[in-house]
């Protein structure tokens, strides 16, 4: 690995690539969002670029953090996840309504959006820790899954499916990865295409089996959680292949797609930019997450590993639990679709894992040139 | 297969299993992709139309345009119905201020301009409430010019105000044209729900309900125009669309000749009673007029249940079309056309029969109307002087069986193929009809009825007038009502030329040789009159009361008068033109309301139209003034007498009570069934010739 050495030594290290590819897909997202405020950059992609290129530049400076100080913070700060986490359960219960944000003054902080980097970062530390010859034994598997479980567990209870579910699947990903056994996860999908039926029957209220219910067949309610389905596929089936033009959606502009600038903000693109724009927007993605599994792949050492794959992984869920949810494939959880989504969680969020792979990516690099 | 005591895990086998599994993850990954990819094609290009057409029904809102109804016209162009513009005010939810100080303003500022009511106020506060959107709500319809530019004027001050016009159903002849035209009305929630067409259901629009405004529906409605707009899923208005105007109906010519429909329904004046004119040669029907009528321009706008009530009560039925739903026992009318008969069985014309005034058969006596007795008379005379004897005592020589099927070729009991919505077309007796009908043998005391157009004979207006016409020129004419280029002459009835040349020199007498209608002569010169009288009685003489003199119809109470009719044609020498006029319970008490003078009247407006107006100048005054006059009259005294309170309160009575469609069409058919018993056919309203009986009619 060789560049000229007329770029400074820190330039010249970044993943080029892989930072184009992310600064096009948050540069189309404030087009897209400029299209659903109706052509304006107000109030929506103008505020959503000064967050996103200062999130870029905070993910830049976090590469500057070496691997091993992200070892070593990771279990602590996952213990203070947790104690956030507590702390806007108990919160929430003092000032009776269900929260989901700490208050800090300046800053308003959402531990459930943390932790799921955090359940990465503290599985992989996990599994660094474990013997090697521990890692087929019981040992291996019962404190991964209270890790995972404690904090699942107390966002359920905000409730949060959509976030509890994407913690459940980082960690689920770091344990595979960390090599425990595959029948595992083949008898665990088993039992859970099990049980699923019988709790769907006899563990869901009537109106939790309405939601799924109306998930399979969104035209049976168009006024209620369907519409959102409908409206969101009707503007992605009415974009075509080409796209009705930028500024031209219907669908959007007149307000029929509810939340057209957050959680269904690939709709408002698909309508206006067509299959073509919606199928470069997932390549974009998949070239991305790619980068993330080649960075672990080189990784050094089985925390870099586990981490480097397990990020690339939460950043594929959050695109994939997304699209399925606005193409009608899965239920409404309320994912953003990160970069493109008005909104600083989920950006915030992503461009901490950009940044953690991009300090494992560095590591990586030092290494080679040795 | 692997056995779990052979593994053994180091260092270099996690880092080999992990890049395998890492591998597994990225194709997995990949997998989902082009999934999603996939997902996006099926939607984006498998269902593109579907979604397409979803997006566009979200996004355009489509409201019809109530197409402009094709115009009745008279054979000369002159408009029958036609489409007046209506000036209407609405409000526009959305584009009305939101404060609510700002909203009472504009509420109270319509108020004012329109001179709404309070109930009308509160209807309008209350849609404003229910409403959203660009869906306009009314406020007023109908309006006058005044009310109307008053508004227009100080529209930059009322802002969601929408001031408007669309096209409302005319009759400039009113009432004159009402039992021809029928009306207009907004549609059933059957006709709705048996079509599902959505033009039903848009506001404003309004069908046939009566007349030639139902039967020539399809031909007179049109099709709708589409207003296309775009607008939010809240209902906010974006932008208009390409807009597609109306196809207005087609036009529809008739026979009738306007000036004429008018000056006949005039000139029946105060009489409860119809008139139909008629060209001998073709059949065109020129006039049909029942009177009294109600007002078609209030109808179409909706009549008030006070006006409803008024209608149905009035013992001239004016719901009823009296031409062609109304049954009487044609009386002498028809002993022209028994002349032909008697004549066709091989009675000569010149054969006497010596009236002496009265006839005894069997156990019953028979009499003229002349108490004296006619002396001897030939058919001519007979004719001319009405004489019952002869008839009487000719129909009993050859037997009513040889009159009847002539009676049918004249067009009495015939229907007649007219886009008009119910025709009633009574009954010629004879044996065979009475052995079906009573399951009795025809007697004598039968035929003598019959012969003097009493007992069991029915006509209605039009078949007397069909009948007319055909004595007049000889010809099969049948009637019509809808113009044609190409109408051709009739072809001539199967009847000897001689016969009719002796009828028609009867009729001639009637009027002009010293007969029973002098009063008909006309002074158009070079024109004479043709005619036969007739008086239909309603009611039994006794014997005791021909004793003691029969009762002068003035002296009886309405319904107890005699029905008086006439038929006629013109010129006498070469008929062109053929009349029948029908006056229930007229009993020949005014001399300038009676049919002769009506009868001379309506004939001479064909040929001197000056004349026949100044005639009518002379007489109108006297009744009460024209049509219109006398119908807001009669309105107006019926309010006081159902509401003694002066008019502020009976108008607000009209407004409480909503006139609707439905209670038309109930009027409509109440009036019928009330007809049907006055004349005493079933309540069903339909046609059933041979159910007809008249009202008591028997000598």
């Amino acid at each position: 690995m060789s560049r000229p050495r007329i770029v400074p030594e820190p330039l010249a290290t970044l993943p080029w690539r892989m930072i184009v590819l992310v600064v096009a897909i948050g540069c189309f997202g404030q087009v897209v969002l400029y299209s659903a405020a109706g052509g304006s950059l107000k109030p929506w992609a103008l505020k959503q670029g000064m967050l996103f290129f200062s999130l870029l530049a905070g993910s830049l400076m976090l590469s500057r953090i070496p691997e091993r100080l992200w070892k070593t913070a990771a279990l602590p700060a996952y213990a203070v996840l947790v104690l956030s986490l507590l702390a806007v359960e108990l919160l929430g219960k003092v000032s009776g309504g269900s929260q989901r944000w700490l208050d800090l003054g300046i800053i308003r902080l959402q531990p459930s959006e943390f932790m799921k980097p955090g359940i990465v970062l503290a599985c992989a530390r996990f599994y660094d820790l474990l013997p090697f010859g521990e890692t087929r034994r019981f040992a291996a598997i019962w404190p991964a899954a209270a890790l995972i479980g404690v904090p699942a567990a107390l966002v359920m209870l905000q409730p949060d499916l959509g976030t509890a579910l994407m913690i459940c699947a980082g960690g689920a990903t770091v344990m595979f990865l960390a090599g425990i056994p595959l029948r595992l996860f083949i008898g665990g999908a088993l039992a859970a295409a099990l049980v699923i039926p019988l709790a769907f029957q006899f563990v869901l209220h009537d109106y939790q089996r309405n939601r799924i219910l109306i998930f399979m067949d969104p035209e049976s309610d168009p006024l209620g959680t369907g519409y959102h389905i409908s409206q969101s596929k009707i503007a992605i089936g009415s974009g075509g292949i080409w796209g009705k033009g930028f500024l031209q959606g219907t669908q959007s502009h007149l307000d029929y797609l509810p939340e057209g600038h957050t959680d269904f903000v690939f709709a408002t693109m698909a309508e206006e930019w067509g299959m073509l724009g919606g199928c470069l927007l997932i390549l974009a993605y998949i070239l991305v997450v790619r980068w993330g599994l080649e960075v672990a792949q080189a990784a050094q050492g089985r925390f870099a590993r586990l981490t480097a794959a397990g990020l690339s992984t939460t950043i594929f869920f959050y695109v994939a639990i997304n699209l399925m949810m606005v193409m009608g494939l899965a239920p409404v959880v309320g994912i953003p679709l990160p970069l493109v989504s008005f909104g600083s969680s989920a950006q915030m969020t992503v461009l901490l894992c950009l940044g953690v792979l991009m300090s494992i990516d560095r590591e990586n690099r030092r290494r080679q040139r040795w | 297969m692997r056995r779990r005591q052979a593994r053994v895990v180091t260092e270099a086998s996690q880092a080999y299993s992990f890049s395998r599994r890492a591998w597994l993850l990225g194709v997995a990954q990949g997998g989902v992709g082009l999934m999603l990819a996939g997902r996006m094609g099926w939607l984006a290009v498998a269902e593109n139309a579907h979604f397409s057409a979803l997006s566009e029904s979200n996004r355009v809102n489509m409201t019809l345009v109530p197409p402009r109804r094709g115009w009745i016209v008279d054979r000369n162009g002159v408009p029958i119905a036609n489409n007046r513009t209506s000036f209407r005010v609405d409000i526009i939810p959305d584009r009305l201020e939101r404060g609510p100080e700002e909203r009472a303003r504009i509420l109270a500022t319509l108020g004012q301009l329109l001179r709404l009511t309070p109930e009308d106020m509160d209807r309008v506060r209350i849609d404003l409430d229910r409403a959203a959107g660009f869906q306009p709500v009314p406020v007023a319809e109908n309006l006058d010019w005044e009310r109307f530019a008053a508004v227009s004027v100080r529209l930059p001050e009322l802002p969601g105000v929408a001031p408007s016009r669309s096209f409302a159903r005319n009759y400039p002849g009113g009432a004159a044209v009402a039992h021809l035209t029928g009306y207009v009305g907004a549609p059933t929630a059957e006709q709705y729900k048996a079509t599902h067409n959505r033009l039903l259901v848009t506001p404003g629009f309004k069908l046939g309900k009566d007349g030639l405004e139902k039967m020539l529906e399809d031909r007179l409605r049109g099709s709708p125009g589409e207003k296309r707009v775009e607008v939010t899923a809240h209902g906010k208005l974006v932008a208009e669309l390409a807009t597609r105007p109306d196809v207005p109906g087609h036009n529809q010519r008739l026979t009738i000749d306007a000036g004429l429909q008018d000056y006949a329904a005039r000139r029946l004046g105060t009489n409860s009673g119809s008139a139909v004119v008629m060209d001998c040669l073709t059949g065109e029907i020129l006039a049909m007029v029942s009177v009294p009528a109600y007002d078609p321009n209030s109808f179409s706008a909706g009549i008030s249940h006070l006006e409803w009530n008024m209608l149905s009560e009035d013992d001239h039925v004016p719901l009823m079309n009296k031409v062609t739903q109304g049954l009487y026992p044609p009386g002498s009318t028809v002993k022209p056309m028994n002349g032909l008969a008697l004549m066709h069985a091989g009675v000569s014309p010149l054969d006497r029969v010596n009236c002496s005034g009265a006839l005894r058969v069997g156990t019953g006596v028979f009499h003229c109307h002349k108490r004296g007795g006619h002396g001897p008379l030939d058919l001519r005379g007979a004719i001319m002087q009405s004489c019952d004897i002869y008839f009487y005592e000719m129909i009993r020589r050859v037997g009513y069986d040889a009159i009847a099927p002539i009676a049918r070729m004249m067009g009495l009991g015939q229907k007649f193929d007219l886009p008009l919505a119910s025709q009633r077309y009574g009954t010629v007796p004879d044996s065979a009809w009475k052995l079906r009908k009573y399951k009795r043998k025809w007697t004598v005391a039968d035929g003598l009825n019959a012969s003097i157009g009493q007992g069991d004979v029915l006509a209605n207006p039009l078949q007397l007038a069909v009948m007319a016409a055909r004595i007049g020129s000889g010809r099969a004419v049948i009637p019509s009502l809808l113009a044609r280029s190409d109408r051709p002459s009739a072809p001539a009835l199967p009847i000897s030329p001689d016969h009719l040349a002796t009828v028609r020199a009867g009729m001639w007498g009637v009027v002009n040789g010293g007969g029973t209608g002098g009063v008909a002569r006309m002074y158009v010169p070079g024109v004479a009159l043709a005619a036969k009288t007739g008086t239909a009685q309603v009611r039994r003489i006794s014997m005791a009361e021909r004793r003691s003199g029969v009762l002068k119809n003035g002296s009886l109470p309405f319904k107890l008068r005699d029905h008086a009719l006439f038929i006629c044609y013109a010129p006498a020498d070469n008929p062109r033109y053929a009349a029948a006029v029908v006056l229930e319970h007229n009993g020949h008490t005014v001399r300038n309301l009676d049919t002769p003078m009506i009868g001379r009247d309506i004939m001479t407006y064909l040929f001197d139209r000056e004349r026949a107006m100044t005639s009518l100048a002379d007489v109108e005054p006297s009744w009460g003034g024209d049509i219109a006059t006398r119908m807001a009259a009669q309105a107006n005294a019926y309010r006081a007498s159902k509401n003694p309170p002066p008019a502020a309160v009976a108008t607000k009575t009209d407004a409480v009570v909503p006139s609707d469609a439905p209670a038309v069409e109930a009027a409509t058919d109440q009036a019928n069934s009330q007809a049907a018993d006055l004349v005493g056919v079933g309540p069903s309203g339909t046609t059933v010739a041979e159910d007809g009986t008249t009202e008591g009619a028997q000598q």
